[in-house]
C-alpha cells in the first residue's frame, strides 16, 4: 500500500499548484522507489513511456499552418462570417459543434477535430463572434468563459461519440482485457452499442448547458457595466 | 510504406527549428535554459524511435525528461517576444482582401485525416500496406498538417517558410511545457503500473464494499472508475483494475449483470472523471494554453456541471439497464 504515497505526491502537488512537470516527475521517482524500483528501472520506465507516447503530440505539427492562416486573418474572417448568419448564437455554435463532434467521432472520425485544429481557429472565434454581434465588445472574463466552454463541447463531443465506434481503443480495450483475463467472448458491437444510452444523456445535458451559454452570457455582460475599451473587441494572443 | 516514424521525426525536426529560433531571441529573459528545453526535446523524438524498436536503451530519454523537468519546474522556460505578428488592424485588412480563402487549409486538415483514416488501410501497394498499419490517423493528421500548410502558404502568397515556422513557433511557446506534459503523465501512468499502484487501488475498492447488495456494488464501480481515472488521469488505466476487483466478479458474476452492458457504461463513467482531472492534461490543460484562458482550471469548471449528472446517469443506467 506504500506505493499509494506517489498518488498522494500528485494530488497534494495539484491542490498547491507546484508546477504540474516537477510534479508528476518527483510522483514517478517516490512510486518508483517505493515499488521497489532501482533508479535504473526507474529511468528505463520514464524513457519507455515517453516514447511510447509520442502519437499525443503529433498536434504540435498543425501549430504552423494554424499561425499563418490566424496571421492572415482567420479569426477576424470567422466573426465576419459569422455576423452575416443572424440565427447564429453563441450557444447554438456550441451545441451545433457539440452534435458534430460527437456524431463524427462515432462514425470513427476522431482526429477530425481538436484543441489545436478546430477550437482555436474556428469555434472559439465563431462563439465569440456571435456574443460580440450581439452585445458588442466583451469584457475578458466573458469571452474566456466562451472560449473554456468551447472546449469544453469538443472533449464531450469526442469521449462520449468515440465509444459508439466499434473499431476504437475504448472498445477493443474491454473486449481485448475482458476475453483474455475472463475467457468470454463478447462482441465488439455489442459494448458499442451498450455506449449508446450514455452518449444521448452526454448529447441532452452538454447541449443544454450550451445552449444556456447565451443566458450566462447576457447577464455577466450587463453585470460588467459598458464597456470600458474602445477596440472591436478582438481579443489579442 | 509511410511509416508514422517520419512524422515524430517531423516534430523533433520542428523543436529543433523552435530552439534554434528561441536562441536567438534577447527578448527572452532565460534564453539559453528555454533553447536547451526545445533543443533537448527535439532530439528526444528521433531518439524514443530507437528505444520502441529496443535498439538503444530507455534510461537516457527518462534522465533528459528530468533534465527538462527541472528546466520548467525552476521557472526557466521563458518566452520572448521575438516571433511577432500581425497586429488586429492588419488582420482585418487581410481577412478583407483573402476572404474565405483563410478556412481552406483549416477545413483541408479535418478531411485529409477523415480520408487516411477511413481509405488508408485499404491502400495497399504490391501487397504490402501503403500506411504503417494501426498508425493511419496518426499519418492522417501529420500529413494533413503538411498539406494545410502548403496550401496555405499558396493560397495566402506567402512564400517563406520562415514565416510559418515563427507562427508556429509563436503558438509552441505559448503553449509552452504544456506540450509535454501530457507524455509525462503517460510516462507517470506506466510507473505506477510497474509499481502496483492499480493493484493497491483495487484491493481497497473491494474493501469498503458490502456484500450482497446490488446498488452499492454498482455505485463503486461508476465512482470508482471516475474517481481512479482523476488519479491516473486516464481511464484505459482504471478499466483492468476496477473490472478486476469489483467489475467481473461482482457485478458480473455475483449479480449476473449483461457483460457488455457493465464494461461499456463502467468505461464511460471512466470518462466522466476524465473531465475533471488537469491529469487529463491533452484535454484539460494543453487547450487552456492554446485559448489563453488564464487559470488552469478553466475547462475543468466548464466540464464539472456536465461530469457529474453524467456519472450519475451512469450509476442509474447501468442499474436499471445491466441488471
Amino acid at each position: 500500500m506504500l506505493v499509494l504515497l506517489g498518488v498522494l505526491v500528485v494530488v497534494v502537488g495539484f491542490a498547491l499548484r507546484l508546477n504540474a512537470m516537477l510534479v508528476v516527475t518527483v510522483a514517478g521517482l517516490v512510486t518508483g522507489f517505493l515499488g521497489g524500483l532501482s533508479l535504473r528501472e526507474i529511468l528505463d520506465a520514464f524513457g519507455t513511456g515517453f516514447a511510447g507516447s509520442r502519437s499525443i503530440a503529433v498536434f504540435l505539427l498543425v501549430l504552423p499552418v494554424i499561425g499563418l492562416v490566424e496571421r492572415n486573418g482567420l479569426q477576424e474572417q470567422s466573426r465576419r462570417l459569422i455576423g452575416r448568419l443572424a440565427r447564429l448564437t453563441t450557444g447554438r455554435v456550441l451545441a451545433a459543434y457539440l452534435l458534430v463532434r460527437q456524431v463524427t467521432a462515432a462514425v470513427g472520425l476522431l482526429s477530425i477535430g481538436g484543441h489545436a485544429q478546430s477550437v482555436r481557429p474556428l469555434v472559439a472565434p465563431m462563439a465569440e463572434a456571435a456574443a460580440v454581434k450581439r452585445h458588442g465588445p466583451l469584457p475578458e472574463a466573458v469571452s474566456r468563459r466562451i472560449r473554456a466552454f468551447a472546449a469544453s463541447t469538443d472533449n464531450v463531443g469526442a469521449f462520449f461519440g468515440e465509444d459508439i465506434f466499434v473499431a476504437v481503443g475504448a472498445v477493443l480495450l474491454i473486449t481485448s482485457f475482458v476475453d483474455t483475463t475472463y475467457h468470454l467472448t463478447l462482441r465488439p458491437l455489442d459494448v458499442a452499442l451498450w455506449a449508446v444510452p450514455t452518449a444521448v444523456v452526454a448529447l441532452l445535458i452538454h447541449g443544454a448547458r450550451s445552449l444556456h451559454v447565451d443566458r450566462v452570457v447576457a447577464r455577466e455582460v450587463r453585470a460588467a457595466g459598458p464597456p470600458v475599451r474602445a477596440d472591436d473587441g478582438a481579443v489579442e494572443r | 510504406m509511410i511509416r508514422v516514424e517520419w512524422f515524430y521525426w517531423l516534430i523533433g525536426l520542428f523543436f529543433l527549428a523552435v530552439a534554434a529560433s528561441v536562441v536567438r531571441d534577447r527578448t527572452n529573459p532565460h534564453r539559453t535554459a528555454s533553447a536547451l528545453f526545445w533543443a533537448l526535446l527535439g532530439l528526444s523524438f528521433p531518439y524514443s524511435s530507437f528505444v520502441v524498436a529496443g535498439t538503444a536503451p530507455g534510461w537516457p530519454l527518462g534522465l533528459l525528461v528530468i533534465v527538462i523537468a527541472v528546466i520548467a519546474g525552476t521557472g526557466r522556460l521563458g518566452q520572448g517576444s521575438g516571433a511577432g505578428t500581425t497586429t488586429p488592424a492588419e488582420r482585418t485588412r487581410l481577412a478583407e482582401r483573402f476572404g474565405g480563402k483563410v478556412f481552406v487549409p483549416v477545413l483541408a486538415i479535418p478531411v485529409v485525416t477523415a480520408l487516411f483514416a477511413t481509405l488508408g488501410p485499404k491502400i495497399s501497394i504490391g501487397g504490402r500496406p501503403l500506411l504503417q498499419p494501426l498508425s493511419e490517423t496518426v499519418i492522417g493528421l501529420g500529413v494533413s498538417a503538411v498539406v494545410a500548410l502548403v496550401l496555405a502558404m499558396w493560397m495566402l502568397r506567402s512564400r517563406s517558410l520562415g514565416v510559418a515556422l515563427t507562427e508556429g513557433r509563436r503558438l509552441t511557446e505559448n503553449i509552452g511545457w504544456a506540450s509535454v506534459l501530457p507524455q509525462l503523465l503517460a510516462m507517470l501512468g506506466l510507473v505506477f503500473a510497474t509499481a502496483g499502484v492499480g493493484k493497491a487501488i483495487g484491493r481497497s475498492a473491494s474493501a469498503v464494499l458490502p456484500g450482497g447488495v446490488l446498488l452499492p456494488a454498482v455505485l463503486v464501480y461508476c465512482v470508482g472508475m471516475a474517481v481512479f481515472t482523476v488519479i491516473m488521469g486516464n481511464a484505459f488505466a482504471a478499466f483492468p483494475v476496477l473490472t478486476a476487483a469489483v467489475g467481473y466478479p461482482l457485478l458480473v458474476q455475483g449479480f449476473g449483470g449483461n457483460a457488455p452492458a457493465v464494461f461499456a457504461i463502467g468505461m464511460l463513467s471512466g470518462y466522466c472523471g476524465t473531465l475533471c482531472t488537469p491529469m487529463a492534461a491533452n484535454y484539460n490543460i494543453v487547450p487552456v494554453a492554446l485559448l489563453d484562458l488564464r487559470s488552469d482550471y478553466a475547462v475543468i469548471r466548464a466540464q464539472l456541471p456536465t461530469a457529474v449528472p453524467l456519472l450519475a446517469a451512469n450509476v442509474v443506467l447501468m442499474y436499471a439497464l445491466a441488471f
